[in-house]
């Protein structure tokens, strides 16, 4: 891209440069359970990202020295496809890889009940096939759906999404162009009950633009899962016949 | 079988208002119970449980399970039981004594036994044993494997499931916790045995599966006559 930071407007008649409003996500799509031999495995695509998670365990830990004797632990690995991005992408883990890598691993962990296994790993695998910007967000909510999949003890399920300000207004889940082109990109993750696991901001923003931004992430997170929930009942629910009636079970906001 | 009160939950929702309804496959936080897992939550009696839908088998003692020796120390059978930890058969739980240098002529690295889990500590150390008549290594018959999160309706309420398979199929069938089956009984018969636990692992989650089950078996043995 050529310089023009300034001259693009970035918002024309109250829509973005993808006809979006400014509180609205781009169009999602989950599926579960994508992969034969993995425990549990998601696919996700928001907007142009195209994710998809595996998860493997609990199972045996190798290197043994990893091993907890009272509790599972945890592995995340973000991982990024040369072909993900326009310009090739140098294969292998790297700086910012690692980081999001330890991020989404505490992103999820406090949902999990490790102490179930005790001396085991929950492994988790997120591949970003296509990447426009907001891929740490996809990938833990196509790891959290992967967890649930693979029948792993969770207290909820983990929803994520990022806000954004982007010509001095502030945005929810900004893509490409918005991220790059930006005042300030802020993704947050959370659970239905509004617990957040997850809060990293780049750029700039006032206490007053941080609160905004913070509630408009919370309500894209509350969008996403319902997505999340969906799909999984989906999975089963179809074969069920007179489902949807019940109303017994509550979501819990 | 009642299966109305089956509803499909995701971790997190919301069973009931009232935590002395909490039972397995929940919790409960500021007075409500919730779901730990996705699967089905079944309102029976005073208690909410949810059964998962998938997950690895976790040994609980008392529980009889199918392993397969994958290797031998000086005093110990390594079982394999298909679970994130490793099952321990000691030799002193064998039947009848032997010796060090005799227990891969009884249990070779490979062979698989029918065994009861005698006890399972906080670390998650497995201890087996195979004394008892019905329990030992396995010399014939068939070996499959299935979730072991569907077992629980291949034995169906009260063993009625396995009960009906083994007397229509005129096998002998032992169900481990683990999800490994053995089948014994003739080719035949075998054959269409795995057919039916397959499908009744695919079918678990359905409604009224006996009776079809029952169906199924009337028209295969129909077209084999």
């Amino acid at each position: 891209m050529i310089f023009m930071e300034e001259k693009i407007s970035f918002i024309k008649d109250g829509l973005r440069l993808d006809g979006r409003r400014a509180e609205e996500l781009r169009p999602i799509k989950i599926e579960v359970g994508v992969l034969a031999r993995a425990d549990g495995s998601c696919y996700v695509e928001m907007g142009k990202n195209r994710v998809i998670a595996a998860v493997y365990g609990p199972r045996e830990v190798h290197p043994r020295h990893l091993q907890e004797v009272t509790r599972a632990i945890v592995r995340y690995r973000y991982n990024m496809a040369s072909f993900s991005v326009e310009e090739r992408r140098r294969p292998g883990p790297d700086r910012r890889s690692h980081e999001l890598s330890k991020v989404g691993r505490e992103a999820l962990e406090p949902v999990i009940l490790t102490s179930y296994f005790p001396r085991s790993v929950i492994d988790v695998f997120v591949e970003i096939l296509q990447a426009d910007a907001g891929t740490r967000t996809a990938g833990i909510n196509a790891a959290s759906v992967a967890l649930a999949d693979a029948g792993i003890p969770m207290r909820s399920l983990i929803s994520s999404c990022a806000a954004g300000k982007v010509g001095g207004e502030i945005v929810l889940d900004p893509m490409k162009e918005e991220d790059n082109f930006g005042d300030a990109d802020m993704p947050i993750a959370m659970t239905p009950a509004g617990e957040i696991t997850l809060l990293q901001m780049d750029g700039g923003l006032t206490i007053d633009e941080f609160h905004e931004a913070l509630e408009l992430a919370r309500s894209g997170c509350r969008q996403i899962y319902e997505v999340q929930r969906r799909v999984l009942i989906e999975k089963y629910g179809q074969l069920e016949g007179e489902r949807g009636e019940r109303t017994e079970v509550a979501t819990c906001d | 079988m009642d299966r109305i009160d089956r509803t499909i939950v995701v971790p997190g929702d919301i069973l009931s208002e009232d935590e002395k309804r909490s039972g397995e496959g929940t919790y409960v936080k500021d007075g409500r119970v919730h779901s730990l897992l996705y699967g089905f939550a079944n309102y029976r009696d005073n208690r909410i449980n949810v059964i998962p839908l998938a997950g690895k088998y976790v040994p609980a003692s008392g529980d009889h399970i199918i392993g397969i020796v994958k290797d031998i120390t000086f005093s110990n059978w390594i079982v394999d039981i298909s679970s994130p930890y490793d099952g321990l058969l000691h030799i002193s739980e064998f039947p009848k004594r032997i010796d060090s240098e005799e227990m891969s002529l009884h249990l070779r690295i490979g062979s698989s036994l029918m065994a009861r889990v005698k006890e399972v500590d906080c670390t998650m150390k497995v201890e087996l044993t195979v004394n008892d008549r019905r329990l030992g290594p396995i010399k014939n018959g068939r070996l499959m494997e299935i979730s072991h999160t569907r077992v629980p309706r291949l034995i169906g309420k009260g063993g009625s499931m396995i009960g009906m398979l083994k007397k229509e199929l005129n096998c002998n069938i032992f169900v481990g916790q683990n999800g490994r089956i053995w089948v014994s009984g003739n080719e035949d018969d075998m054959d269409l045995a795995i057919k039916t636990i397959l499908l009744i692992e695919k079918e678990a989650h359905t409604n009224g599966l006996t009776d079809r089950i029952v169906e199924f078996l009337r028209v295969e043995k129909g077209s084999r006559s």
